[in-house]
């Protein structure tokens, strides 16, 4: 039987950390297909106009299958509301957070903010917390130790990441995290990301949502109704599996500690509706190696540089088939992962930095 | 006392962009504001080392390539998380079509 060669430490203040430090894969330069500054300036251009609409799209079909569920409660006709409402708030509402986060969707500041916080809010996420876990996960995109938003560790667990599709894990991380915090105790792995001057940002946001969420309760019991817990908190459970069949898409299964993101990050064609509810994060190698670049701009920017990059997956069907064995190998050799082929018409990968002896894992 | 040294010329620059100027060991950005003024800051970014000359300019701020902070570059100051440290900024003028800036 084959044994792994190392064990990955995903602590952020442990042994991996040290060494990612120390080899210097933390904070490094990242490899970046080249591009003319006056068209990446052009793909970088903001605007408002798209994310207005796609945001009135969304405020209304949330509010409209939010009314069906209070006109239909008591009947299955409630059903296909549930199914809407809950996919709009528990998944799409992670596009909103990441987009917004990046400060990319629309032009004008305010608005940015206005939807980060109305989206972490519904994904049970401190927003403090999590601009700076996601600008951790741009810096040291799944360097293990440093990287905070590594969906899938190795040797991957996949109960865990079978159950993820239901929320119920992510649930109970998520609201005693926020409990937590609202009692102003931070992690020593939150404290390795987010500036000393920002903490205490971090318990007010916190003790708002838990306030929200208190109100909601009280709510309920005056009403004698689970409505407003149907409609606040709860859909991160019934409603989470969209953000999870295409956010695990993004790097699992590939490599980690390297310094490009053909390598440790996947681009998948996607349907016109997944795409609306992720918001084109689908062109993830496009996204992390340009974050600059809005989503809406993101379909153009892969018609440049895809002579650069691996082969996108099809469909997430194909994407899913094409890891799963690699997953199953993982189980006894942490070490492998799925190379993805350069076309001849990109730059080759740096081997002297990406190398991996995978011979064990063939035996 | 600090010196002034040509950083580029005016054309070298277009309208509401940024170049990069290194000098003495050191690296700065170099700005045209859309009404046609000149700036220069530190090159690098406070929160992380990205190059300010690869991000954008939009009206009076400046976007890191890596991680979307902002600041003002006409006065360096940072414009919320992820950048929480002031950029430094360096006088600029304009002499027979040069950029100078005092370093």
């Amino acid at each position: 039987m084959t044994t792994a060669k190392t064990k990955r430490d995903y602590s952020l203040v442990g042994e991996s950390t040290r060494r990612a430090i120390e080899t210097g894969l933390a904070s490094a330069e990242w490899y970046h297909t080249d591009v003319p500054r006056k068209t990446m300036k052009e793909l970088m251009q903001r605007s408002d106009g798209p994310a207005i609409r796609d945001t009135i799209i969304w405020l209304a079909a949330i509010v409209g299958s939010a009314a069906g569920i209070v006109w239909l409660w008591g009947s299955w006709w409630v059903v296909p509301f549930l199914f809407v409402y809950g996919v709009l708030y528990g998944s799409s509402s992670d596009s909103r957070w990441h987009e917004c986060g990046h400060g990319t969707a629309f032009r004008t500041r305010w608005m940015n903010d206005a939807v980060y916080h109305i989206a972490s809010f519904m994904l049970m996420r401190n927003p403090v917390q999590w601009r700076w876990s996601h600008a951790r996960h741009h810096t040291d995109t799944i360097i293990v130790g440093r990287d905070a938003e590594i969906a899938v560790m190795r040797p991957p667990d996949l109960l865990k990441a079978a159950l993820a599709f239901t929320g119920i894990l992510d649930f109970r991380y998520s609201l005693p995290t926020l409990v937590r915090q609202a009692f102003g105790t931070l992690s020593e792995d939150e404290k390795s990301y987010i500036p000393e001057m920002e903490r205490h940002k971090a318990v007010v946001a916190a003790r708002w949502h838990m306030a929200v969420y208190a109100t909601t309760i009280v709510f309920a019991i005056a009403l004698r109704s689970w409505i407003p817990l149907v409609l606040v908190g709860l859909p991160r459970l019934y409603g989470t599996w969209h953000m999870v069949m295409t956010g695990l898409l993004q790097h699992i299964g590939l490599a980690d500690n390297v310094v490009d993101h053909r390598l440790n990050t996947r681009t998948v064609y996607m349907n016109p509706i997944s795409r609306f509810i992720y918001w084109n994060m689908n062109y993830h190698v496009e996204h992390h190696m340009f974050p600059m670049v809005p989503y809406h701009a993101l379909p153009r920017l892969h018609e440049l540089i895809k002579h650069d990059l691996p082969e996108p997956n099809p469909s997430m069907w194909h994407a899913y088939r094409e890891v799963w064995p690699v997953l199953l190998r993982q189980l006894k050799y942490e070490d492998y992962y799925l190379k993805r082929e350069l076309p001849p018409t990109a730059r080759p990968y740096r081997g002297e930095f990406h190398e991996v002896d995978m011979s064990a894992a063939a035996e | 006392m600090a010196d002034w040294v040509e950083a580029c010329a005016v054309d070298d620059i277009e309208e509401e962009d940024v170049i990069r100027f290194d000098h003495g060991g050191r690296s700065f950005a170099v700005y045209r504001s859309p009404d046609d003024e000149f700036f220069a800051t530190d090159g690098y970014c406070t929160h992380e080392r990205a190059h300010l000359a690869d991000g954008l300019v939009m009206d009076d701020i400046i976007e890191c390539p890596k991680h979307n902070g902002r600041f003002n570059y006409k006065t360096g100051q940072a414009k919320g998380a992820p950048v929480c440290v002031n950029l430094a900024t360096y006088p600029v003028r304009i002499e027979a079509g040069k950029v100078m800036i005092q370093i």
